[in-house]
Protein backbone atom coordinates (compact mmCIF):
# COMPACT_ATOMS: atom_id res chain seq x y z
CA UNK A 1 0.00 0.00 0.00
CA UNK A 2 1.33 3.46 -0.89
CA UNK A 3 2.63 5.62 1.94
CA UNK A 4 0.00 8.35 1.38
CA UNK A 5 -2.82 5.79 1.49
CA UNK A 6 -1.45 4.30 4.71
CA UNK A 7 -1.23 7.75 6.25
CA UNK A 8 -4.72 8.62 5.12
CA UNK A 9 -6.10 5.53 6.87
CA UNK A 10 -4.04 6.31 9.97
CA UNK A 11 -5.25 9.93 9.99
CA UNK A 12 -8.87 8.83 9.84
CA UNK A 13 -8.30 6.33 12.66
CA UNK A 14 -6.72 9.07 14.79
CA UNK A 15 -10.06 10.90 14.77
CA UNK A 16 -11.49 8.10 16.92
CA UNK A 17 -9.05 8.91 19.71
CA UNK A 18 -10.05 11.43 22.34
CA UNK A 19 -8.51 13.09 25.33
CA UNK A 20 -7.87 10.79 28.28
CA UNK A 21 -8.11 7.46 26.46
CA UNK A 22 -5.78 4.48 26.80
CA UNK A 23 -4.89 3.11 23.38
CA UNK A 24 -2.97 0.08 22.11
CA UNK A 25 -1.61 0.28 18.57
CA UNK A 26 -0.73 -2.82 16.57
CA UNK A 27 2.14 -3.23 14.12
CA UNK A 28 1.99 -1.73 10.60
CA UNK A 29 -0.47 1.04 9.68
CA UNK A 30 -1.79 1.22 13.30
CA UNK A 31 1.67 2.39 14.44
CA UNK A 32 1.28 5.46 12.19
CA UNK A 33 -1.86 6.57 14.04
CA UNK A 34 0.24 8.12 16.84
CA UNK A 35 1.70 10.62 14.33
CA UNK A 36 -1.78 12.04 13.71
CA UNK A 37 -2.77 12.73 17.32
CA UNK A 38 -2.80 16.46 18.23
CA UNK A 39 0.21 17.37 20.40
CA UNK A 40 -1.93 18.80 23.20
CA UNK A 41 -4.18 15.73 23.48
CA UNK A 42 -3.51 13.58 26.53
CA UNK A 43 -3.55 9.96 25.38
CA UNK A 44 -1.72 7.07 27.07
CA UNK A 45 -0.41 4.53 24.60
CA UNK A 46 -0.12 1.00 25.97
CA UNK A 47 2.44 -1.42 24.55
CA UNK A 48 1.87 -5.04 25.56
CA UNK A 49 5.59 -5.68 26.00
CA UNK A 50 5.36 -3.71 29.22
CA UNK A 51 4.93 0.05 29.04
CA UNK A 52 2.06 2.46 29.52
CA UNK A 53 2.85 5.90 28.14
CA UNK A 54 4.96 5.39 25.01
CA UNK A 55 6.23 8.51 23.24
CA UNK A 56 7.63 9.27 19.79
CA UNK A 57 10.62 7.50 18.24
CA UNK A 58 13.95 8.66 19.69
CA UNK A 59 16.38 10.76 17.68
CA UNK A 60 18.92 8.68 15.73
CA UNK A 61 21.73 7.72 18.05
CA UNK A 62 19.59 8.00 21.17
CA UNK A 63 17.92 4.59 20.89
CA UNK A 64 17.86 2.43 24.03
CA UNK A 65 17.73 -1.30 23.14
CA UNK A 66 15.91 -1.91 26.44
CA UNK A 67 13.11 0.48 25.48
CA UNK A 68 11.14 -0.78 22.51
CA UNK A 69 7.54 -1.16 21.40
CA UNK A 70 5.89 -4.53 20.75
CA UNK A 71 7.17 -4.42 17.17
CA UNK A 72 10.75 -4.30 18.45
CA UNK A 73 11.43 -0.67 17.50
CA UNK A 74 12.96 1.91 19.85
CA UNK A 75 10.57 4.31 21.54
CA UNK A 76 10.61 7.02 24.18
CA UNK A 77 8.19 7.51 27.07
CA UNK A 78 5.99 10.42 28.11
CA UNK A 79 5.74 11.98 31.56
CA UNK A 80 3.90 9.62 33.90
CA UNK A 81 4.83 6.46 32.00
CA UNK A 82 5.23 3.12 33.79
CA UNK A 83 6.96 -0.20 33.10
CA UNK A 84 5.65 -3.62 34.09
CA UNK A 85 6.01 -7.31 33.28
CA UNK A 86 3.96 -9.20 30.67
CA UNK A 87 1.47 -10.60 33.21
CA UNK A 88 0.57 -7.06 34.30
CA UNK A 89 0.55 -5.81 30.70
CA UNK A 90 -2.12 -8.38 29.87
CA UNK A 91 -3.88 -8.01 33.19
CA UNK A 92 -4.64 -4.44 32.11
CA UNK A 93 -6.00 -5.67 28.79
CA UNK A 94 -8.06 -8.52 30.25
CA UNK A 95 -9.56 -6.33 32.95
CA UNK A 96 -10.81 -3.93 30.27
CA UNK A 97 -8.57 -0.89 30.78
CA UNK A 98 -7.77 -0.49 27.09
CA UNK A 99 -10.26 1.97 25.59
CA UNK A 100 -9.25 1.46 21.96
CA UNK A 101 -7.13 -1.11 20.18
CA UNK A 102 -6.20 -0.52 16.56
CA UNK A 103 -4.96 -3.52 14.60
CA UNK A 104 -4.64 -5.08 11.17
CA UNK A 105 -6.71 -7.97 9.80
CA UNK A 106 -6.82 -10.67 7.16
CA UNK A 107 -10.63 -10.89 7.24
CA UNK A 108 -13.49 -9.24 9.12
CA UNK A 109 -17.09 -10.46 9.04
CA UNK A 110 -20.18 -8.26 8.97
CA UNK A 111 -20.81 -9.31 12.57
CA UNK A 112 -17.38 -8.07 13.61
CA UNK A 113 -15.61 -11.45 13.75
CA UNK A 114 -11.87 -10.89 13.35
CA UNK A 115 -9.33 -13.20 11.64
CA UNK A 116 -5.73 -12.01 11.76
CA UNK A 117 -3.38 -14.69 13.08
CA UNK A 118 -3.26 -17.74 10.84
CA UNK A 119 -3.64 -18.90 7.26
CA UNK A 120 -3.58 -22.66 7.85
CA UNK A 121 -0.84 -24.40 5.91
CA UNK A 122 0.53 -21.13 4.55
CA UNK A 123 1.33 -18.47 7.07
CA UNK A 124 1.20 -19.22 10.76
CA UNK A 125 2.64 -16.29 12.71
CA UNK A 126 0.63 -16.96 15.87
CA UNK A 127 -1.85 -14.78 17.70
CA UNK A 128 0.59 -12.89 19.90
CA UNK A 129 -1.55 -10.60 22.02
CA UNK A 130 -4.29 -10.11 19.43
CA UNK A 131 -6.85 -12.41 21.08
CA UNK A 132 -6.75 -10.52 24.37
CA UNK A 133 -6.79 -7.12 22.67
CA UNK A 134 -9.63 -7.94 20.26
CA UNK A 135 -11.74 -9.66 22.89
CA UNK A 136 -11.18 -7.22 25.75
CA UNK A 137 -10.58 -3.70 24.44
CA UNK A 138 -13.66 -1.49 24.75
CA UNK A 139 -13.43 -0.49 21.08
CA UNK A 140 -11.71 -2.46 18.33
CA UNK A 141 -10.73 -0.65 15.15
CA UNK A 142 -9.38 -2.57 12.16
CA UNK A 143 -7.16 -0.85 9.59
CA UNK A 144 -6.53 -2.79 6.40
CA UNK A 145 -6.76 -2.99 2.62
CA UNK A 146 -10.33 -3.39 1.46
CA UNK A 147 -9.40 -6.29 -0.83
CA UNK A 148 -6.62 -8.91 -0.74
CA UNK A 149 -3.83 -9.39 -3.28
CA UNK A 150 -6.20 -11.41 -5.47
CA UNK A 151 -8.65 -8.49 -5.47
CA UNK A 152 -11.14 -10.34 -3.24
CA UNK A 153 -13.08 -8.63 -0.48
CA UNK A 154 -11.58 -8.95 3.00
CA UNK A 155 -14.93 -7.94 4.48
CA UNK A 156 -17.11 -11.04 4.41
CA UNK A 157 -20.48 -12.39 5.47
CA UNK A 158 -18.56 -15.07 7.38
CA UNK A 159 -14.80 -15.34 7.88
CA UNK A 160 -13.14 -18.30 6.15
CA UNK A 161 -9.97 -18.21 8.28
CA UNK A 162 -9.73 -19.30 11.94
CA UNK A 163 -10.87 -16.46 14.18
CA UNK A 164 -8.93 -14.27 16.55
CA UNK A 165 -12.11 -13.20 18.35
CA UNK A 166 -15.85 -13.37 17.72
CA UNK A 167 -18.05 -10.28 17.30
CA UNK A 168 -15.29 -7.99 18.47
CA UNK A 169 -14.66 -5.40 15.74
CA UNK A 170 -16.46 -2.06 16.05
CA UNK A 171 -15.06 -0.04 13.16
CA UNK A 172 -13.30 -0.94 9.89
CA UNK A 173 -11.21 1.66 8.07
CA UNK A 174 -9.82 0.66 4.66
CA UNK A 175 -8.29 2.40 1.65
CA UNK A 176 -11.87 2.62 0.27
CA UNK A 177 -14.24 3.19 3.15
CA UNK A 178 -15.16 3.53 6.81
CA UNK A 179 -17.70 0.98 8.06
CA UNK A 180 -19.24 0.51 11.45
CA UNK A 181 -20.40 -2.83 12.86
CA UNK A 182 -23.84 -2.24 14.41
CA UNK A 183 -26.59 -4.47 15.75
CA UNK A 184 -28.44 -3.83 12.50
CA UNK A 185 -25.44 -4.94 10.44
CA UNK A 186 -22.43 -3.40 8.75
CA UNK A 187 -23.01 0.26 7.92
CA UNK A 188 -21.06 2.18 5.28
CA UNK A 189 -20.50 5.65 6.73
CA UNK A 190 -17.70 7.22 4.73
CA UNK A 191 -15.94 6.61 1.44
CA UNK A 192 -12.36 7.55 0.63
CA UNK A 193 -12.09 9.60 -2.58
CA UNK A 194 -11.86 8.76 -5.44
CA UNK A 195 -13.93 5.69 -4.54
CA UNK A 196 -17.70 5.89 -4.67
CA UNK A 197 -20.42 4.09 -2.72
CA UNK A 198 -20.86 1.80 -5.73
CA UNK A 199 -17.14 0.96 -5.77
CA UNK A 200 -17.33 -0.01 -2.11
CA UNK A 201 -20.45 -2.15 -2.56
CA UNK A 202 -18.87 -3.89 -5.56
CA UNK A 203 -15.73 -4.72 -3.55
CA UNK A 204 -17.49 -5.87 -0.39
CA UNK A 205 -18.76 -9.43 -0.06
CA UNK A 206 -20.56 -8.68 3.22
CA UNK A 207 -24.01 -7.10 3.19
CA UNK A 208 -23.63 -3.35 3.54
CA UNK A 209 -26.22 -0.94 4.85
CA UNK A 210 -25.66 2.49 3.40
CA UNK A 211 -25.79 5.30 5.94
CA UNK A 212 -28.33 8.02 5.07
CA UNK A 213 -25.57 10.60 4.82
CA UNK A 214 -22.40 8.94 3.56
CA UNK A 215 -19.59 11.46 3.59
CA UNK A 216 -16.50 11.49 1.42
CA UNK A 217 -12.96 11.77 2.77
CA UNK A 218 -11.00 13.83 0.25
CA UNK B 1 16.53 -12.67 67.76
CA UNK B 2 19.29 -14.34 65.83
CA UNK B 3 19.59 -13.08 62.29
CA UNK B 4 19.97 -15.71 59.60
CA UNK B 5 21.47 -14.54 56.33
CA UNK B 6 22.20 -16.83 53.41
CA UNK B 7 25.68 -15.98 52.35
CA UNK B 8 25.81 -18.31 49.42
CA UNK B 9 27.43 -16.57 46.50
CA UNK B 10 25.46 -17.39 43.35
CA UNK B 11 27.86 -15.80 40.89
CA UNK B 12 29.38 -18.40 38.59
CA UNK B 13 31.01 -18.66 35.17
CA UNK B 14 29.03 -19.35 32.02
CA UNK B 15 30.65 -22.82 31.80
CA UNK B 16 29.36 -23.71 35.27
CA UNK B 17 25.91 -22.43 34.36
CA UNK B 18 25.80 -24.38 31.10
CA UNK B 19 26.41 -27.67 32.96
CA UNK B 20 22.75 -27.42 33.97
CA UNK B 21 21.41 -27.25 30.41
CA UNK B 22 21.48 -30.52 28.50
CA UNK B 23 20.14 -32.07 25.30
CA UNK B 24 16.38 -32.58 25.38
CA UNK B 25 15.77 -30.27 28.29
CA UNK B 26 12.77 -27.96 28.69
CA UNK B 27 14.16 -24.45 28.60
CA UNK B 28 12.12 -21.37 29.42
CA UNK B 29 13.46 -17.98 28.39
CA UNK B 30 12.67 -14.33 28.96
CA UNK B 31 12.49 -11.77 26.17
CA UNK B 32 10.18 -10.10 23.70
CA UNK B 33 11.47 -10.00 20.13
CA UNK B 34 14.92 -10.64 21.62
CA UNK B 35 14.73 -7.64 23.98
CA UNK B 36 15.49 -9.12 27.40
CA UNK B 37 16.71 -12.50 26.12
CA UNK B 38 20.14 -13.36 27.63
CA UNK B 39 22.60 -13.17 24.70
CA UNK B 40 25.62 -14.80 26.35
CA UNK B 41 23.67 -17.88 27.48
CA UNK B 42 22.13 -18.24 24.01
CA UNK B 43 25.64 -18.10 22.52
CA UNK B 44 26.88 -20.60 25.10
CA UNK B 45 24.08 -23.06 24.26
CA UNK B 46 24.93 -22.68 20.57
CA UNK B 47 28.67 -23.17 21.11
CA UNK B 48 28.17 -26.20 23.35
CA UNK B 49 26.00 -27.87 20.72
CA UNK B 50 23.02 -28.39 23.04
CA UNK B 51 20.06 -29.65 21.03
CA UNK B 52 16.54 -31.19 21.08
CA UNK B 53 15.35 -28.40 23.34
CA UNK B 54 11.74 -27.69 24.21
CA UNK B 55 11.61 -23.90 24.31
CA UNK B 56 8.96 -21.96 26.23
CA UNK B 57 8.78 -18.20 25.82
CA UNK B 58 6.84 -15.37 24.24
CA UNK B 59 8.16 -15.58 20.69
CA UNK B 60 10.94 -17.03 18.56
CA UNK B 61 12.77 -13.71 18.18
CA UNK B 62 14.19 -12.86 14.79
CA UNK B 63 16.37 -15.22 12.67
CA UNK B 64 19.60 -13.95 14.24
CA UNK B 65 18.25 -12.24 17.37
CA UNK B 66 17.49 -13.66 20.79
CA UNK B 67 16.22 -17.22 21.12
CA UNK B 68 15.69 -17.09 17.34
CA UNK B 69 19.34 -18.05 16.94
CA UNK B 70 18.69 -21.43 18.58
CA UNK B 71 15.60 -21.96 16.42
CA UNK B 72 17.52 -21.02 13.26
CA UNK B 73 20.31 -23.46 14.20
CA UNK B 74 17.65 -26.20 14.60
CA UNK B 75 18.40 -26.77 18.28
CA UNK B 76 14.74 -26.91 19.24
CA UNK B 77 12.31 -29.77 18.69
CA UNK B 78 9.35 -27.95 20.19
CA UNK B 79 8.33 -24.40 20.96
CA UNK B 80 5.51 -23.13 23.15
CA UNK B 81 5.01 -19.44 22.27
CA UNK B 82 2.44 -16.82 21.33
CA UNK B 83 4.12 -15.64 18.15
CA UNK B 84 6.68 -16.93 15.65
CA UNK B 85 5.98 -14.48 12.81
CA UNK B 86 9.15 -12.39 13.14
CA UNK B 87 11.35 -15.45 12.64
CA UNK B 88 10.54 -17.03 9.23
CA UNK B 89 12.85 -19.94 10.06
CA UNK B 90 10.45 -21.07 12.78
CA UNK B 91 7.54 -21.17 10.32
CA UNK B 92 9.66 -22.96 7.73
CA UNK B 93 10.83 -25.64 10.19
CA UNK B 94 7.27 -26.07 11.42
CA UNK B 95 5.99 -26.59 7.85
CA UNK B 96 8.79 -29.11 7.22
CA UNK B 97 7.78 -31.03 10.33
CA UNK B 98 11.10 -30.34 12.07
CA UNK B 99 9.66 -28.12 14.77
CA UNK B 100 6.54 -28.68 16.80
CA UNK B 101 4.83 -25.41 17.68
CA UNK B 102 2.17 -24.94 20.32
CA UNK B 103 0.52 -21.51 20.43
CA UNK B 104 -0.88 -19.82 23.49
CA UNK B 105 -2.40 -16.30 23.49
CA UNK B 106 0.25 -13.96 24.91
CA UNK B 107 -1.53 -12.98 28.11
CA UNK B 108 -2.58 -16.56 28.72
CA UNK B 109 1.01 -17.71 28.17
CA UNK B 110 2.29 -15.14 30.67
CA UNK B 111 -0.23 -16.30 33.28
CA UNK B 112 0.46 -20.00 32.62
CA UNK B 113 4.15 -19.33 33.27
CA UNK B 114 3.34 -17.24 36.32
CA UNK B 115 1.07 -20.03 37.58
CA UNK B 116 3.91 -22.50 37.17
CA UNK B 117 6.15 -20.18 39.13
CA UNK B 118 3.80 -19.66 42.05
CA UNK B 119 2.68 -23.23 42.64
CA UNK B 120 -0.66 -23.21 40.87
CA UNK B 121 -1.94 -26.00 38.63
CA UNK B 122 -3.41 -23.65 36.06
CA UNK B 123 -5.68 -20.70 35.48
CA UNK B 124 -9.21 -20.00 34.19
CA UNK B 125 -9.36 -17.63 31.21
CA UNK B 126 -12.11 -16.66 28.78
CA UNK B 127 -9.69 -15.46 26.10
CA UNK B 128 -9.87 -17.62 22.99
CA UNK B 129 -13.36 -19.02 23.61
CA UNK B 130 -15.07 -19.44 20.26
CA UNK B 131 -11.76 -19.86 18.43
CA UNK B 132 -9.48 -22.81 17.69
CA UNK B 133 -7.47 -21.78 20.77
CA UNK B 134 -10.09 -23.57 22.89
CA UNK B 135 -9.59 -26.94 21.18
CA UNK B 136 -8.66 -29.77 23.52
CA UNK B 137 -9.09 -27.66 26.65
CA UNK B 138 -11.43 -28.31 29.54
CA UNK B 139 -14.04 -25.69 30.33
CA UNK B 140 -15.40 -24.58 33.64
CA UNK B 141 -18.38 -22.41 34.52
CA UNK B 142 -17.92 -19.95 37.37
CA UNK B 143 -20.89 -17.81 38.40
CA UNK B 144 -22.51 -18.44 35.04
CA UNK B 145 -19.52 -17.50 32.95
CA UNK B 146 -17.52 -19.96 30.89
CA UNK B 147 -13.72 -20.16 31.14
CA UNK B 148 -11.01 -22.32 29.59
CA UNK B 149 -8.80 -24.29 31.95
CA UNK B 150 -5.25 -23.36 30.97
CA UNK B 151 -2.54 -25.49 32.55
CA UNK B 152 0.51 -24.09 34.31
CA UNK B 153 3.89 -24.18 32.61
CA UNK B 154 7.19 -24.99 34.30
CA UNK B 155 10.66 -25.77 32.98
CA UNK B 156 13.72 -27.73 33.97
CA UNK B 157 15.80 -24.63 33.40
CA UNK B 158 14.88 -20.96 33.03
CA UNK B 159 17.22 -18.35 31.57
CA UNK B 160 16.60 -14.65 32.17
CA UNK B 161 18.29 -11.35 31.44
CA UNK B 162 18.35 -8.60 34.05
CA UNK B 163 20.01 -5.24 34.49
CA UNK B 164 21.47 -5.86 37.93
CA UNK B 165 21.92 -8.72 40.35
CA UNK B 166 23.50 -9.00 43.75
CA UNK B 167 25.44 -12.04 44.94
CA UNK B 168 22.23 -13.51 46.41
CA UNK B 169 20.55 -13.50 43.01
CA UNK B 170 18.13 -10.62 43.65
CA UNK B 171 17.28 -9.12 40.26
CA UNK B 172 16.39 -5.69 38.91
CA UNK B 173 15.18 -5.36 35.31
CA UNK B 174 15.50 -2.65 32.69
CA UNK B 175 12.41 -0.97 31.16
CA UNK B 176 10.77 -3.12 28.45
CA UNK B 177 13.56 -5.71 28.74
CA UNK B 178 11.61 -6.92 31.78
CA UNK B 179 8.63 -8.45 29.90
CA UNK B 180 8.45 -12.24 30.58
CA UNK B 181 11.66 -12.37 32.65
CA UNK B 182 10.27 -12.16 36.21
CA UNK B 183 7.63 -14.79 35.36
CA UNK B 184 10.14 -17.09 33.68
CA UNK B 185 12.57 -16.68 36.60
CA UNK B 186 9.93 -18.11 38.96
CA UNK B 187 8.85 -21.02 36.76
CA UNK B 188 12.17 -22.77 36.31
CA UNK B 189 13.22 -25.66 38.56
CA UNK B 190 16.69 -24.19 38.04
CA UNK B 191 17.05 -20.53 37.08
CA UNK B 192 20.07 -18.83 35.58
CA UNK B 193 20.23 -15.05 35.36
CA UNK B 194 22.54 -13.21 32.98
CA UNK B 195 23.08 -9.63 34.11
CA UNK B 196 24.66 -6.37 33.06
CA UNK B 197 25.98 -5.50 36.50
CA UNK B 198 26.72 -7.50 39.67
CA UNK B 199 26.78 -5.75 43.04
CA UNK B 200 27.48 -7.04 46.57
CA UNK B 201 24.52 -8.23 48.63
CA UNK B 202 22.85 -5.32 50.36
CA UNK B 203 23.52 -2.78 47.64
CA UNK B 204 20.21 -3.18 45.81
CA UNK B 205 17.26 -1.24 47.18
CA UNK B 206 14.90 -3.99 48.42
CA UNK B 207 11.96 -1.91 47.11
CA UNK B 208 13.33 -2.20 43.55
CA UNK B 209 13.98 -5.94 43.47
CA UNK B 210 11.55 -7.50 40.98
CA UNK B 211 12.76 -11.08 41.36
CA UNK B 212 13.77 -12.15 44.87
CA UNK B 213 16.99 -14.15 44.86
CA UNK B 214 15.21 -17.23 46.21
CA UNK B 215 14.09 -17.92 42.62
CA UNK B 216 17.58 -17.57 41.17
CA UNK B 217 20.15 -20.37 41.37
CA UNK B 218 23.02 -18.89 39.39
CA UNK B 219 24.10 -15.49 38.11
CA UNK B 220 26.53 -14.87 35.27
CA UNK B 221 27.84 -11.57 33.90
CA UNK B 222 26.73 -10.79 30.36
CA UNK B 223 29.16 -10.27 27.51
CA UNK B 224 26.53 -8.06 25.90
CA UNK B 225 24.31 -8.38 22.88
CA UNK B 226 26.16 -9.95 19.95
CA UNK B 227 23.51 -9.43 17.31
CA UNK B 228 22.29 -6.43 15.34
CA UNK B 229 18.77 -5.25 16.18
CA UNK B 230 16.19 -5.06 13.37
CA UNK B 231 16.20 -1.25 13.62
CA UNK B 232 19.99 -0.89 13.38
Amino acid sequence: MAVDVRNRIAKRAAKEIHDGLIVNLGIGIPTLVADHIPQDMHVLFHAENGVLGTGPSPEPGKEDPALCNAGGFPITTVMGASYFDSATAFGMIRKGYIDITILGALEVSEKGDLANWIVPGKRVPGMGGAMELAQKAKKVIVLMNHVNKQGESKILKTCTLPLTARESVDLIITDMAVMEVTEEGLVLKEVMAPYTVDDVIRNTEASLKIHAAVSTIE
Amino acid sequence: MKQVITKKNKIVTMEEALEHISDGCTLMYGGFGGVGTPPTLVQGILDKGIKELTLIGNDTGFPDIGIGRLVTAERAKKVIASHIGSNPNAGKLMTEGKLQVEFSPQGTLAERIRAGGVGLGGIFVDVGIGTIAEEGKDKIVIEGKEYLVETALTAEVSIVHAKKADSLGNLVYDKTACNFNPLVAMAGAFTIAEVEEIVPAGELDPECIATPGIYVDMVIPTKGVNWKWAWQ
